[in-house]
């Protein structure tokens, strides 16, 4: 949504000297209404007129032809969201053959790079007759008038034309059958649609898909009576920002703006749950299931993309090889690790791997989109990287899918033999890429996230998910230790044990628990950490750090002089390997079959990112 | 709905529409006093008013209105009826 003072902002931005075609991209990319379109377009018009630099935009000069006075401010302010600077030349579409056809029309003499044929069913000599066979070739004649407005135009101007395809209007006089009579408006705009898609394939003149934008608002939203009777307009006048946008892609992929690689997270965004956890047996895709279904979906899309020339790659925090295993070991993965051509699984932040595989696809981050569930994931890339494209993602994962494609990041003007192989081309040479640099702030944007971290002894009410996260989590999970629900309740009551459930929430929500401690003391001096775990969900933000100070913090109250702790390897928790060494603990003993125990002295300073802590059910003394 | 709340929206409605914060809504406003409140313009604050005031108005209705005073009691009358 843009800021409440956005028009101050355009006038600034036209005011300034020094702004050029970033600032102005940045405020296209907010979801503008009609009236805020036109202030922008104003604020474009003005530095235009002094002769100021829109770089790095691509300039565009866009003929448009038919009757669209509001049109063409909505087209320029939305022009910059996809990386183009637009100018337009106006004609009406009463004289547009004498216009096409006359090397001195103003159209012509522009010199355009692309000329848009704004028209609509009723611009068109479609011979409405059910009964006559006249109507069935007016549609051919209607197709022969486009394509000779296209070559005068082409042969006078060089203009490649972007013609629309016609929205049929809802109303019908048969009802049903409408679309099995040849000569009724419906059939005939079918038929017009068809020929002329089939017509300008292949001749370097574009299609514009009208027909499906009004299908997917629905035709009875697209077409007003009113606002055709009121104005002439050939759409609701709502719709602008929506018909400007997919202008501006078009025009985007011109300039070969549209995206090119698909980066996609895996837990949560191609499966249900965490493999890490979970394991193979556990992580919900496909048949049989409504949220399998929808990350099917999501997987069939990502295929979908690359059968037509988009590049797949991976940025997931799991192990490289657990991760891995998902796609040799699934049966009802779609996607095979085959089918990615960087593969990017590890404990380091996003940002870095994402640069990492731009460089290693020869690709700028403007070629990239950025899939994951995450908020926080997304909200860290879109500030550490903000030319990479991230999709803000509904709550529910039947809508994923859709919301990648309607955002339409790889927008398509041709599609050739190249296209279909192009993704094959970057599988084969994919390498593991090693990461750079920096890229990114990551422990500033922590700090912004405001997190607040809720300390609790166990309880009944947090037992029943106490002992779920104790028996399900299997990376972060130093001791693997289960107990049954019955014994999580002992622990409740026992006054010589330490426990904690511990929850956590930020800007984005909460995450409910996402760790559980238990302590048992081993003399008055000394606290075996028996259990200590944590939701990979929230690994990477210094969580571990401030539980230890809780830690710290109840055992110096109790005069407990030293921690120790043991990590016991398993198949699935190497990530932990060295969380106690980390920490600042000592090693005091290794054993190659159970593992490493360490050791800490409680009057150790611990830092930690700053969070907000609040304590509850503790006694008094320790609050 | 009190008839100072709808000058106060119609206010910001005009300063959106036609991009100039010195516009202050009046019952005698007209459109020739205001920089490019055309035939397109017209139809733009309309289509403004009632996306903003959640009303819809009947072609006859809008085609007829003489200044913001008209404007301000059609809205009204949606309120009431």
């Amino acid at each position: 949504m843009p800021p409440a003072d956005f028009r101050e902002r355009c006038r600034a931005l036209a005011d300034s000297p020094d702004a050029g075609g970033g600032a102005v991209a940045k405020l296209a990319g907010y979801a503008l209404d009609e009236n805020q379109l036109r202030v922008l377009a104003a604020a474009i018009g003005k530095i235009w007129a002094a002769g100021r630099s829109l770089a790095p935009l691509a300039p565009f000069k866009l003929g448009v032809v038919g009757k669209l006075e509001p049109i063409v401010p909505a087209l320029v302010a939305s022009a910059p969201r996809h990386g183009v600077a637009l100018e337009c030349v106006r004609a009406d579409f009463g004289q547009s053959l004498q216009e096409a056809w006359s090397a001195d029309s103003p159209m012509n003499r522009a010199k355009p790079d692309a000329i848009l044929l704004a028209l609509d069913h009723r611009a068109l000599p479609l011979g409405r007759d059910p009964r006559g066979a006249q109507a069935v070739s007016s549609v051919s004649d209607a197709v022969a008038f486009v394509r000779s407005m296209r070559s005068g135009f082409r042969r006078n101007s060089g203009a490649l034309c972007i013609v629309q395809t016609l929205a049929a209007p809802p109303e019908s006089l048969f009802g049903s059958c409408e679309c099995a009579v040849p000569g009724t408006l419906r059939s005939l705009i079918t038929a017009f649609n068809a020929e002329l898609a089939e017509s300008i394939r292949d001749t370097g003149d574009l299609v514009f898909d009208v027909a499906s934008l009004a299908q997917t608002v629905g035709s009875a939203n697209w077409h007003s009576p009113v606002q055709w009777n009121l104005g002439k307009f050939a759409f609701d006048a709502r719709f602008l920002p929506l018909y400007a946008d997919h202008v501006a892609r078009l025009l985007g992929a011109l300039r070969g703006r549209s995206r090119r690689c698909l980066i996609i997270d895996l837990d949560n965004t191609i499966w249900g749950g965490v493999i890490g956890d979970d394991g193979l047996e556990r992580i919900v895709i496909g048949q049989g299931d409504a949220t399998g279904e929808a990350y099917l979906e999501v997987q069939r899309t990502a295929l979908g993309l690359r059968d037509r020339g988009v590049v797949l790659a991976v940025s997931s925090r799991n192990d490289s090889d657990i991760a891995r295993a998902a796609f040799a070991g699934h049966p009802e993965m779609l996607l095979r690790e085959n089918h990615i051509a960087v593969f990017q699984a590890n404990w380091n932040d996003k940002a870095r791997n994402i640069a990492a595989i731009a460089s290693e696809l020869s690709m700028g981050l403007d070629a990239m989109v950025f899939l994951d569930d995450n908020p926080v994931e997304r909200g860290f890339i879109r500030e550490a990287l903000p030319d990479v494209a991230v999709p803000e993602l509904p709550a529910d994962p039947s809508l994923y899918a859709r919301t990648l494609l309607a955002a339409g990041y790889f927008e398509a003007i041709t599609f050739s033999e190249e296209d279909r192989k192009r993704a094959h081309f970057y599988e084969e040479n994919a390498q593991r890429v090693t990461l750079a640099g920096e890229a990114g702030d990551f422990e500033r944007y922590l700090t912004s996230l405001k997190t607040r971290i809720a300390f609790r002894p166990f309880d009944a009410i947090g037992r029943s998910r106490i002992t779920q996260l104790i028996n399900k989590s299997n990376q972060f999970n130093l001791a693997t230790k289960r107990y049954t629900d019955a014994e999580v309740a002992q622990f409740e009551s026992d006054p010589a044990c330490f426990t904690l459930q511990v929850r956590l929430s930020d800007v984005f929500g909460d995450n409910g628990m996402i760790s559980v401690v238990i302590c048992r003391p081993r003399s008055p001096l000394e606290w075996e950490i028996d259990t200590w775990l944590m939701s990979c969900r929230v690994l990477g933000r210094g969580v571990e750090r401030i539980v230890l100070q809780e830690i710290l913090h109840h055992a110096r109250a109790k005069g407990v002089r030293r921690l120790t702790g043991r990590y016991v390897p398993t198949d699935r928790n190497a990530v932990v390997r060295d969380h106690y060494a980390n920490l600042g603990f000592r090693l005091v003993a290794e054993d190659p079959n159970c593992g490493t125990t360490w050791e800490l002295q409680t009057d150790s300073i611990v830092e930690a990112p700053p969070m907000e802590v609040d304590r509850s059910g503790f006694e008094p003394a320790l609050a | 709905m009190a008839v100072e709340t709808v000058y106060e929206k119609l206010t910001t409605i005009l300063r959106d529409v036609f991009d100039d914060d010195r516009l202050v809504a009046a019952p005698s406003l007209t459109a020739d006093q205001v920089d490019g409140w055309d035939s397109f313009g017209h139809l733009r604050l309309i289509f403004t008013v009632e996306k903003s005031f959640g009303v819809n108005f009947a072609a006859s209705e809008i085609t007829g209105l003489k200044n913001l005073g008209e404007l301000a009691e059609l809205i009204d009358s949606r309120a009431k009826g």
